[in-house]
Parts: C-alpha cells; sequence; structure tokens
C-alpha cells in the first residue's frame, strides 16, 4: 500500500493563496527498463493526480513515465471555504490512493 | 614477436576506434540542438495550429544535472489568475528522453497563482520546454538547457 504526505496549512485567511505540497510514494517503473536478463519491465505509473477542494476540482496532473519515482507535486490554491482538501492518485495496475486534509478558513 | 605485433595493432585500431566515437558523438551533437521532430509533434498535438510565443512563462531547471533520476523543475507564469485571465494548463516536454511528454497540470482561476513544481527524469543532456495555456486560448513557452552527468532510465533493473 502506497503512502502518500501531503502538506496543507491546517488554517488560512479567506482569499489567501495557500500552498500544497504533495508526495506519494511509487516507483513508477517506466516501460523502458530492462532486467539483466534483456527482459522489458513493464510500466507501472501514476497516471493521474486530482486535488479537490469540497468536491470541486482545483487542479488535475497527467504524469508520464519522465516523472520520478515518488512523484512530488506543488501546487497552490485559494482558501474559500473550510472544509476538507482531498486528494486522488490513480495508476496502471489498478493503482489508486485517496487522502484528504481540513482546512480551517477564518 | 607476433604476439606483439598483434597487441601494437590492436591498439592502434582501439585508438583510431576511439577517435572515430569522438567525432561521431561531435557530428550526433550537432544537429540535436534543433529541435527533435518527435517533440514538435507532441507539442503540435496539444497545441494544434497556434502559435507559440516565447514570454511570460519562466522554466526554472538547475543547468547542471548531476543525477537525472530527480530533477527539480518549477514552471512559473506571470499571470493574475483571474476568471478572465488565467493560465488554463502547462504542459512540459523533453527532446531526448524516451518520450517527449513528461507532464501536464490543468490550473483554473482557483489556483491563485500560476506557479507549479515537480521532480522528472532526464535521459540525457538536452532541451527542456514548457508551454502554458491562457484562458484567451494563447499559447506561451520558455526553454531551458540542461546538461546532464547522470543519466536516468539508462541503469539495469532488479
Amino acid at each position: 500500500m502506497a503512502s502518500a504526505l501531503i502538506n496543507v496549512p491546517p488554517r488560512a485567511r479567506r482569499g489567501e493563496i495557500i500552498e500544497i505540497k504533495t508526495l506519494i510514494s511509487h516507483t513508477m517503473e517506466t516501460g523502458f527498463r530492462r532486467t539483466q536478463l534483456g527482459a522489458l519491465i513493464p510500466r507501472d505509473i501514476i497516471r493521474r493526480f486530482v486535488c479537490t477542494y469540497n468536491g470541486t476540482e482545483v487542479f488535475r496532473a497527467e504524469l508520464h513515465p519522465a516523472i520520478s519515482a515518488n512523484p512530488f507535486i506543488v501546487f497552490s490554491t485559494v482558501a474559500v471555504e473550510s472544509g476538507t482538501v482531498e486528494f486522488h492518485w490513480t495508476g496502471d495496475n489498478g493503482f489508486a490512493v485517496t487522502q484528504s486534509a481540513p482546512i480551517l478558513v477564518e | 614477436m607476433q604476439r606483439r605485433t598483434s597487441r601494437r595493432e590492436f591498439l592502434r585500431a582501439a585508438g583510431g576506434a576511439a577517435a572515430g566515437l569522438g567525432l561521431g558523438s561531435i557530428v550526433a551533437v550537432t544537429p540535436a540542438r534543433a529541435t527533435p521532430a518527435e517533440m514538435q509533434e507532441a507539442i503540435r498535438r496539444v497545441v494544434g495550429a497556434a502559435p507559440i510565443n516565447p514570454g511570460r512563462v519562466k522554466l526554472d531547471l538547475p543547468p547542471l544535472i548531476e543525477n537525472g533520476n530527480a530533477v527539480p523543475l518549477t514552471v512559473d507564469v506571470a499571470s493574475p489568475m483571474t476568471g478572465a485571465d488565467h493560465v488554463r494548463a502547462i504542459h512540459v516536454f523533453t527532446q531526448k528522453n524516451p518520450q517527449p511528454n513528461v507532464v501536464s497540470f490543468h490550473l483554473g482561476p482557483r489556483a491563485g497563482r500560476a506557479r507549479v513544481a515537480t521532480r522528472v527524469r532526464l535521459a540525457d543532456s538536452q532541451t527542456v520546454v514548457a508551454i502554458c495555456e491562457l484562458s484567451d486560448g494563447s499559447f506561451w513557452s520558455d526553454r531551458a538547457d540542461v546538461v546532464v552527468t547522470l543519466a536516468a532510465c539508462l541503469e539495469d533493473g532488479i
């Protein structure tokens, strides 16, 4: 099971731009590498990352094999209301992880 | 006597081969500066026929990269990020990786600031291109030339 680290400020002023950092453990096997016997190692990557803020999508990324192992993504959003920020990673071989973080907007 | 001659011949041949390789790599490097067709194709698939203007985007990569497996990459776009004028998407492409696409970010006015960062793999010394799409449909780009000493993707697995 993959583990994800997310960094969302727990509280923010209304209208403030907050920076969100996410890190998830995943090998991001490119599908271009070979074993010592010459067999191609099949691709196994995270294809998609979506961030929703109280159910509304605020950020989305499509990842390709050129993203490093343990994908690290930094982006920002405007703190509009208190609630939950949710993160979804989906990828090859049925990979799906969801994490959420609460945010208090004053 | 016979052995010595063969060794000398071998060394001479090896030296010649090395010189040939060196010359070959110089010859190979020159045309690579021109944008390879595959990356152009990948860019056109995203952009369509629209013109791509230089400016507004800032692609930040270290110029000298020791390890191509995890290269910090930051894209910053000068945009007010309002409902009427914001960045819709940011795409990153490379010339010499096995695939030209690296990542596509989709943003909107809710982002507040058009600045994203991640870590990428780079297979070789090459040019990396970032293209952003604004809400008015225009495309802007920036490029960065990087030197990679340890390439990603080349080491053997398991």
